[in-house]
């Protein structure tokens, strides 16, 4: 693999360039990986310039941000420590709490980037993070304390998180392969990715949140529960807030991570709910698996489904496990799809599922 | 805005083993003895569970059962919000430490330890609530950042939430950089509506400019600096038998208003 000074035998997915891309001057404090993936990521397909035309609209102090991050600035935190006076122990004078590693630093630094001043939180709730954030803005649109939110997920690669997951026995020597019967875990990607959200009539676009769901498995804290119970409800309510049955979901985004366990129990909540006729596969053989930033990356891309009508193909997969019962799409398809659900489930048993679909 | 109700509190603090000993400080019955204790023991778990509860988890998982008993509620009934701003600092101390040295050895439960969700992770695993949950932080704000979403579960969905706020201070070198000095959790229960248990109701809105509410007399300047006690203030003004208006630290150099009005 390919980043400072790790020799794990693994693949990650890494931003290329992010070294040579600082944060901008007026907000110099802010400089760590994590930060300049976000920046990045707002500077994408003219997202700052919606965002603008949102505040004008709005008023900046009417738009919340919500982002959703598993680890913030523990890169920056991990260089710290390499640097520490070998003497005191102290850490480098360069190296802030507030500005990288505090969970709320890329919220802070996101709000202030686009200049708005509404409701803002840093979501981390593990692997279902960037989810949960379309959970929370709805809510505060709902109940009144904004009238649109940017939502938003990032997360960069750290040495905590690869020997965390490495500790585990979760990382895979070779590309991740979602859903194949030879899967043998997860290849960890960096992301940024972010979303406006407005409330109910005043949206322009083609694609509205029309449901979510959200349930814990009460299993355990990094294995997901054989039963599904905790996947399964998370999907039902997000049915059940939209209003709508099984049969209306036209795809399924898995969380899919490739982990023997993960795609194993997803794809028997899947068949309990759906049966084998809705089309599910995970795009993480794609992205890697973005931790935190997982749950908007799929958004997004469910997001692109609902526009175009691709059912994404599962990259690596050679041969569907043969234990699984839905019906996993291995090569891409089109159809039409007017409404797609995105699996996300985190450590801590934390899951999330979200409806997006095409407005009438 | 819509009002929320206040079932019930959990508290732990230096001198403030629980809600009604802090009723009684903050109502200037009980002078405030500033004693250090220990991680509170968790007598609600299996011991094998209480083992293995990371240190920022027992304080709040203390603080959640406290409210969840004074609202003779189950857990299954209640989503949970957790909010921090240290998160966990001995364990992200200890996995810089691992992973810098030459072994870079993390030990798996560290790793599982270390997510900011562990506290409703381990609240859902040691109740059996399949109840949702969110883990957020607003740095100095984490404590009104939590309770607009809380606040947003109960008026938009017609939710009971157990939010949490706990705080601890970090060790060193991450101490020099953030000063937490004294720890601290509190746990409030809130619903739509007004039981007959109601302690307080809350109408809740976010305002320009900075907060200026003031950090109860009685208490120790050294809990101020807990962005998680930042609830006592507010706890303070609703024991007030009239209604009272108070400003807190928000995100974003603004702040949130609470006007609080007595149930009974």
């Amino acid at each position: 693999m390919d980043l400072d000074g790790v020799t794990l035998d693994t693949w990650i997915g890494r931003v290329g360039g992010l070294e040579e891309r600082p944060v901008v001057p007026r907000l110099a404090e802010f400089d760590c990986r994590n930060n300049r993936l976000a920046q990045i990521g707002l500077q994408q397909d003219g997202f700052d310039a919606a965002v603008a035309q949102a505040r004008a609209n709005y008023g900046p102090d009417r738009i919340a941000v919500l982002v959703g991050t598993s680890t913030s600035g523990m890169e920056h935190c991990e260089r710290a420590y390499r640097q520490r006076d070998p003497r005191s122990g102290a850490l480098p004078g360069w190296f802030t709490e507030r500005y990288s590693l505090n969970l709320f630093s890329v919220a802070d630094f996101v709000q202030r980037y686009l200049e708005l001043s509404g409701p803002a939180a840093a979501i981390s709730t593990a692997c279902s993070s960037s989810a949960k954030v379309f959970a929370s803005a709805a809510r505060l649109i709902e109940a009144g304390y904004a009238d649109a939110a940017v939502v938003g997920g990032v997360d960069s690669l750290c040495l905590t998180t690869l020997y965390g997951f490495n500790s585990l026995d979760l990382l895979s020597r070779e590309p991740c392969r979602p859903c194949d019967a030879a899967r043998d875990g997860i290849s960890i990607g960096e992301a940024a990715g972010f979303a406006l959200l407005e409330g109910p009539g005043r949206a322009r676009s083609g694609v509205a949140l029309v449901g979510y769901g959200e349930s814990s498995d009460a299993f355990h804290m990094s294995s997901p529960d054989p039963s599904g119970d905790g996947a399964y409800a998370a999907m039902h309510f997000a049915l059940q807030r939209a209003g709508i049955a099984p049969r209306e979901v036209h795809y399924v985004n898995m969380h899919g991570t490739g982990t023997p366990a993960n795609d194993r129990i997803e794809d028997r909540a899947i068949f309990r709910l759906f049966g084998d006729s809705v089309p599910c596969s995970s795009t993480k053989g794609w992205t890697g698996h973005t931790l935190g930033a997982a749950g908007i990356v799929e958004a997004i891309i469910c997001a692109l489904c609902v526009e175009t009508g691709l059912v994404p193909g599962t990259l690596n997969l050679d041969r569907v496990d043969p234990a699984f019962a839905s019906r996993v799409a291995a090569d891409a398809e089109t159809r039409d799809l007017r409404c797609v659900l995105s699996n996300s489930f985190g450590f801590g048993g934390s899951n999330c599922s979200l409806l997006l679909g095409r407005l009438a | 805005m819509s009002a929320v109700h206040l079932e019930s509190v959990g508290v732990l603090g230096p001198g403030l083993p629980d809600w009604k000993t802090t009723c009684r400080v903050l109502d200037g019955e009980l002078p405030h003895r500033p004693e250090v204790r220990g991680d509170p023991d968790l007598p609600q778990l299996p011991p094998n569970e209480r083992r293995r509860v990371p240190k920022l988890t027992r304080w709040a998982l203390a603080v959640a059962h406290e409210a969840l008993a004074g609202a003779a509620r189950a857990a299954g009934d209640v989503a949970m919000v957790f909010s921090s701003s240290s998160g966990d600092g001995e364990i992200v101390h200890k996995l810089c430490e691992a992973v810098t040295s030459p072994e870079r050895e993390i030990s798996p439960t560290m790793f599982h330890n270390s997510v900011h969700n562990a506290a409703p992770g381990y609240w859902s695993i040691s109740t059996g609530s399949r109840q949702r949950s969110v883990a957020l932080c607003g740095h100095d704000a984490s404590f009104a950042v939590g309770l607009l979403e809380a606040i947003g579960l109960v008026l938009s969905e017609q939710a009971s939430v157990m939010l949490v706020a706990c705080d601890l201070p970090f060790p060193e070198p991450l101490a020099a950089l953030r000063d937490i000095r004294a720890p601290f959790a509190v746990a409030l229960l809130l619903s739509p509506a007004s039981g007959e248990r109601a302690l307080a109701r809350w109408k809740v809105s976010l305002g320009a400019g900075p907060a200026s509410a003031r950090f109860p007399h009685m208490l120790p300047a050294a809990l101020a600096t807990n962005p998680a006690a930042q609830a006592l203030p507010l706890l303070a003004a609703s024991r007030a038998s009239v209604a009272q208006s108070v400003s807190l630290v928000y995100a974003g150099d603004r702040h949130m208003t609470v006007e609080t009005a007595p149930c009974r």
